[in-house]
């Protein structure tokens, strides 16, 4: 596992390097990557793609050692910033005017937009979250390996954000063997409790993971999805069976692609398994419903298990949430959950109806003044 | 510094015919297209189990274990 986390002595060194360095001033994106880059969320990434391994990304979806990986995690940057800079300097990057980690310059180069476009999100239609981001971006590409000398985390949710680390150990702590990761970026319907207990009843513990940070206009925001999750796993959870913790990354909507690096992100935080949903990453109509669980066959070496767990409803007859395999019943016992629905009636101040969203979710997230992303 | 497209690079791996011709027949009506798929889906698949043994133990400390462990008893985690 990466760890490019400098303490101590160095750590004082390298501060005072860095004042003297060339800076280059980052999102909170891009920061978010670099935290994840060096505690290792990202091994076996040692920082910024240089070209060679970002071409084999694009093409191959794999690192150029073979290892896979499929979101292209790059450092842009204008001709202006850039400056004197050439390859083989060290820069400072900062946040806020703040150096918070020294990276080599490996590697500087120009890149296609379309191509990427196409090659990771399969559409070069602006109108996805994702594509207008990559259009949006500077001209140039920087790659090589980074240092973080200053810590960095998203403001409000340190609480729940364990690095790979701290994960790894308190799963052995616990004594748990199997665990199983659930990626999210919505508060909790039936749905997902469903899907979730269904892994669980497999494996020694689940990780409920939800992403915090950048997220398109109409999403859940972070507040809201940490406090609804407190509320479900509060009443409805075994305690010593589940971890809740977030993760600092941004949301690519990427659909098949972003599944596996979902996956592997998990790997390195300690899980065996990870819950590939329904259209997976996914927006709008952009993939299909069940694309993101066939691109799991190209990577028999990805080193955590994906589980496919079909799309649950409420069966009325059954009494209690199933899905097709296993409800003989048809159409007319059958309360389908759609997240679209639920996202309506919290609009308009209405409650779902618990065959849909647990009520003490519900209480929690309609608390909130305005719990989407604007 | 324009960007460039490439095609993956290949190499030559020697197998007994015997042994090709059994993975021709075995692959017949699946997925795989021809051996040379099969045998690199096979092969990455034997790859990644040496390689996490390989890396078994864990990449930090005692007084790194020790550490975490303190803070995640203060977050309430243990």
């Amino acid at each position: 596992m990466v760890n490019r986390v400098v303490s101590g002595r160095r750590r004082e060194a390298l501060l005072a390097e860095a004042r003297e360095l060339h800076k280059i001033e980052v999102s909170m994106d891009i920061a978010s990557d670099i935290r994840n880059i060096a505690y290792g969320a990202y091994s076996p990434l040692t920082g910024f793609l240089t070209s060679d391994d970002y071409e084999h990304v694009l093409h191959d979806m794999r690192l150029s050692d073979d290892t896979p990986w499929t979101i292209p995690i790059v450092l842009d940057v204008s001709r202006e910033e850039l400056g004197d800079v050439r390859e083989g300097d060290d820069v400072a990057l900062t946040l806020g005017g703040e150096a918070i980690a020294i990276m080599r310059v490996e590697d500087i180069y120009g890149w296609d937009k379309e191509e990427h476009a196409r090659s990771v999100y399969k559409t070069k239609d602006p109108a996805h979250p994702g594509v207008r981001k990559t259009y949006g971006m500077k001209e140039l590409l920087i790659g090589g390996p980074l240092d973080l000398i200053k810590e960095v985390s998203y403001a409000g949710f340190e609480k729940y954000s364990l690095n790979p680390a701290e994960t790894r150990v308190l799963f052995k702590e616990k004594g748990w063997k199997t665990i199983v990761a659930f990626q999210t970026r919505n508060v909790p319907h039936l749905g997902h409790e469903y899907v979730q207990k269904a892994a669980l009843t497999f494996v020694d513990g689940l990780l409920i993971h939800p992403l915090v940070g950048w997220k398109k206009r109409g999403d859940y925001r972070d507040e809201v999805i940490v406090a609804a999750y407190e509320a479900l796993i509060k009443h409805y959870y075994p305690r010593d069976s589940v971890v809740f913790s977030v993760l600092w990354m941004q949301m690519r909507y990427a659909g098949p692609r972003e599944a596996v690096h979902h996956a592997i992100v998990r790997k390195n935080f300690g899980c065996t398994h990870f819950i590939v949903g329904r259209d997976h990453a996914g927006v709008g109509n952009y993939y299909g419903p069940y694309e993101a669980w066939d691109i799991f066959s190209e990577f028999p070496d990805l080193g955590i298990t994906p589980l496919f767990i079909r799309e649950s409803f409420y069966c009325r007859k059954c009494g209690g949430m199933v899905n097709a395999k296993i409800c003989p019943h048809g159409d007319e016992y059958r309360v389908r959950i759609s997240g679209t629905k639920i996202r309506q009636m919290i609009m308009a101040g209405k409650k779902p109806p618990e065959t849909m969203m647990r009520p003490e979710v519900a209480e929690v997230v309609l608390r909130f003044k305005n719990p989407f992303v604007e | 510094m324009g960007s460039r497209s490439r095609k993956s690079k290949y190499t030559t791996v020697s197998i007994p015919v015997t042994l090709y011709n059994r993975i021709k027949k075995l692959i017949e009506g699946t997925g795989f297209a021809n051996v040379s798929q099969f045998v690199i889906y096979v092969l990455r698949e034997v790859v990644v189990e040496y390689e996490r043994a390989k890396e078994a133990e864990e990449p930090f400390s005692e007084e790194e274990r020790e550490r975490i462990i303190e803070k995640l008893r203060r977050l309430g985690y243990i």
